[in-house]
């Protein structure tokens, strides 16, 4: 990884002054009524009076746990079923169909149809942000399966490598550039659903909190809520980039 | 492909969906389904037939698509001008892409809540939400696109001693037509999304809320007829977009999995 230059480096944290800086004009001039449009100070002391005491730490909490939750369960079944699904030709022939027609169907439609079956329980939130975050995961890996070098399958029989191990040795790792991307889609789509079934079924955590702080028009705690929303986001995304540089470090090399 | 393999293909990529139509209806019928949470395909079918003669679902799908479409526009076209700003001058875009990485992972649902409180419900809230929604990828599609452009281009715009809006109008602009209209079409689909999402979330119009009501009047029918056509609508909109970009850009099509 090269580093950063220096150029970009001040520039960057100049931008970034200068944005901070005409929020606090904007909102000094009250062109937008201070009611709904807070400036980065009384955004800033409600984080951290949230965050040291308040509600915010454990609402953070609870989103983040809800998202991972619903990442890992929809990973696990995308990628098993998907490999499942991938590693036959034939299974490809009659499933995948179905899953491409599924795919555009916006995850937040299914909300209604959970909420039917489960109420408005945590479990019902779970469902949707694992069915959600399930489809980029599953496509990709069935994908991914389908595009592995046909040559590596007919080594598979020569070596008389059973499915299991066609699946562990050749076929996941060929497929992983895509999988990997496709989790971080899915962790996106895992935080926007958190949020929403949050807001719809007020669950606890940030979703709901900010929900409630816009009714009341409390716009501090609700910037100081997205503020922290960002940063999961921020946080999530990097994190798995670096993963993914890590896992797929034996790539660079091989190619 | 011959026309019996196509046949074969069709076929076998129709069997899931059949045997499983099939299976729900036979399963209903035996169980003599009562439920306020399941349906049997034929009673889908029937509540869909209603909605649909009544008007009810076509003015909910305009609705919605009305402002999918307004926020797309918008969001694209608000993007893409910052982006290709972004592409062409190197000193804006070191200034302002920390700024933009550190605003580009809040959620747009998150901005449902500050929308609502400065525009109140309608349609005018959900454009925006989606436009927000949509202005993030479009920025980074487009820079990205318009560093790619062959260098030779820019020193002849140089040489022809081109204004700004010339360069942009004349050089730019062509040069990244396929990526701009790739840009689009991923945003169309997501702008369904998100439309649907801050439908079901807060706003009360669309197909979104349509569904939403469906379920909370407990008619499991109607609920499951709105949301195939949802489904439905969302095919239909990546099977359009992906069609005009085979026809209007066949040369770009594989370039898409970069």
């Amino acid at each position: 990884m090269k580093a950063v230059p220096l150029r970009k480096l001040v520039l960057g944290i100049g931008g970034l002054a200068a944005f901070i800086l005409l929020w606090k004009l904007v909102t000094d001039a009250k062109l937008v009524s201070p009611v709904f449009f807070p400036g980065p100070e009384r955004t800033y002391v409600a984080l951290v009076k949230g965050l040291s005491g308040g509600p915010l730490l454990s609402q953070t909490f609870e989103t983040v746990k809800r998202m991972l939750l619903g990442w890992l369960l929809a990973s696990f079944v995308g990628i098993l079923f998907g490999a499942l699904v991938g590693v036959s030709k034939r299974a490809r022939a009659f499933i995948a169909p179905t899953l491409e027609l599924l795919r555009p169907l916006p995850a937040s439609a299914m909300i209604p149809v959970a909420i039917a079956f489960l109420g408005f329980s945590d479990n019902m939130v779970l469902v949707v942000i694992a069915f959600g975050a399930l489809w980029p995961m599953l496509l990709a890996t069935v994908h991914g399966f389908a595009a592995m070098e046909p040559r590596l399958y007919e080594v598979s029989e020569v070596l008389g490598l059973n499915r299991a191990q066609v699946i562990w040795k050749l076929a996941l790792p060929s497929a992983m550039p895509m999988i990997l991307a496709s989790l971080r889609l899915g962790l996106t789509i895992s935080l926007i659903l958190a949020v929403v079934g949050e807001m719809l079924a007020s669950r606890e955590g940030l979703g709901q909190s900010i929900l409630a702080a816009s009714r009341s028009f409390r716009s501090a705690d609700l910037f100081a809520g997205i503020v922290i929303l960002g940063a999961i986001g921020l946080f999530g995304s990097r994190l798995l980039s670096v993963a993914e540089r890590h896992l797929l470090r034996w790539q660079a090399s091989s190619r | 492909m011959s026309a019996a393999r196509v046949l074969k293909n069709g076929g076998r990529a129709a069997a899931l969906p059949v045997a499983l139509i099939v299976l729900a209806q036979v399963a209903a019928t035996v169980t003599q389904l009562e439920s306020d949470s399941l349906a049997s395909p034929a009673d889908i079918a029937m509540a869909f037939v209603s909605v649909m003669g009544d008007g009810t679902l076509l003015k909910a799908t305009a609705d919605t698509l009305k402002a999918a479409a307004a926020g797309c526009l918008l969001g694209v076209g608000a993007g893409s001008l910052l982006g290709i700003v972004l592409g062409l001058f190197r000193i804006a875009d070191d200034a302002l892409d920390l700024t933009i990485e550190l605003l580009r992972p809040v959620p747009v649902v998150a901005l449902i809540p500050v929308v609502m409180m400065l525009l109140g419900f309608g349609a005018e809230m959900e454009i925006v939400i989606i436009a927000l929604g949509m202005l993030w990828p479009s920025v980074v599609l487009a820079r990205a696109a318009v560093k790619e452009v062959e260098p030779r281009l820019m020193e002849v715009s140089n040489v022809l001693q081109l204004g700004f809006a010339a360069r942009v109008w004349k050089i730019v602009l062509p040069a990244i037509l396929p990526q701009l209209f790739m840009s689009l079409k991923l945003a169309a689909g997501y702008a369904l999304v998100v439309a649907v999402t801050v439908e079901i979330t807060a706003n009360p119009l669309g197909l979104g809320y349509g569904i939403m009501m469906a379920q909370q009047a407990l008619r499991p029918a109607e609920m499951f007829a709105y949301l195939i056509w949802i489904g439905a609508v969302g095919w239909l909109i990546s099977v359009l977009l992906n069609a005009a970009q085979r026809t209007f850009f066949p040369a770009f099509v594989n370039g898409e999995g970069r």
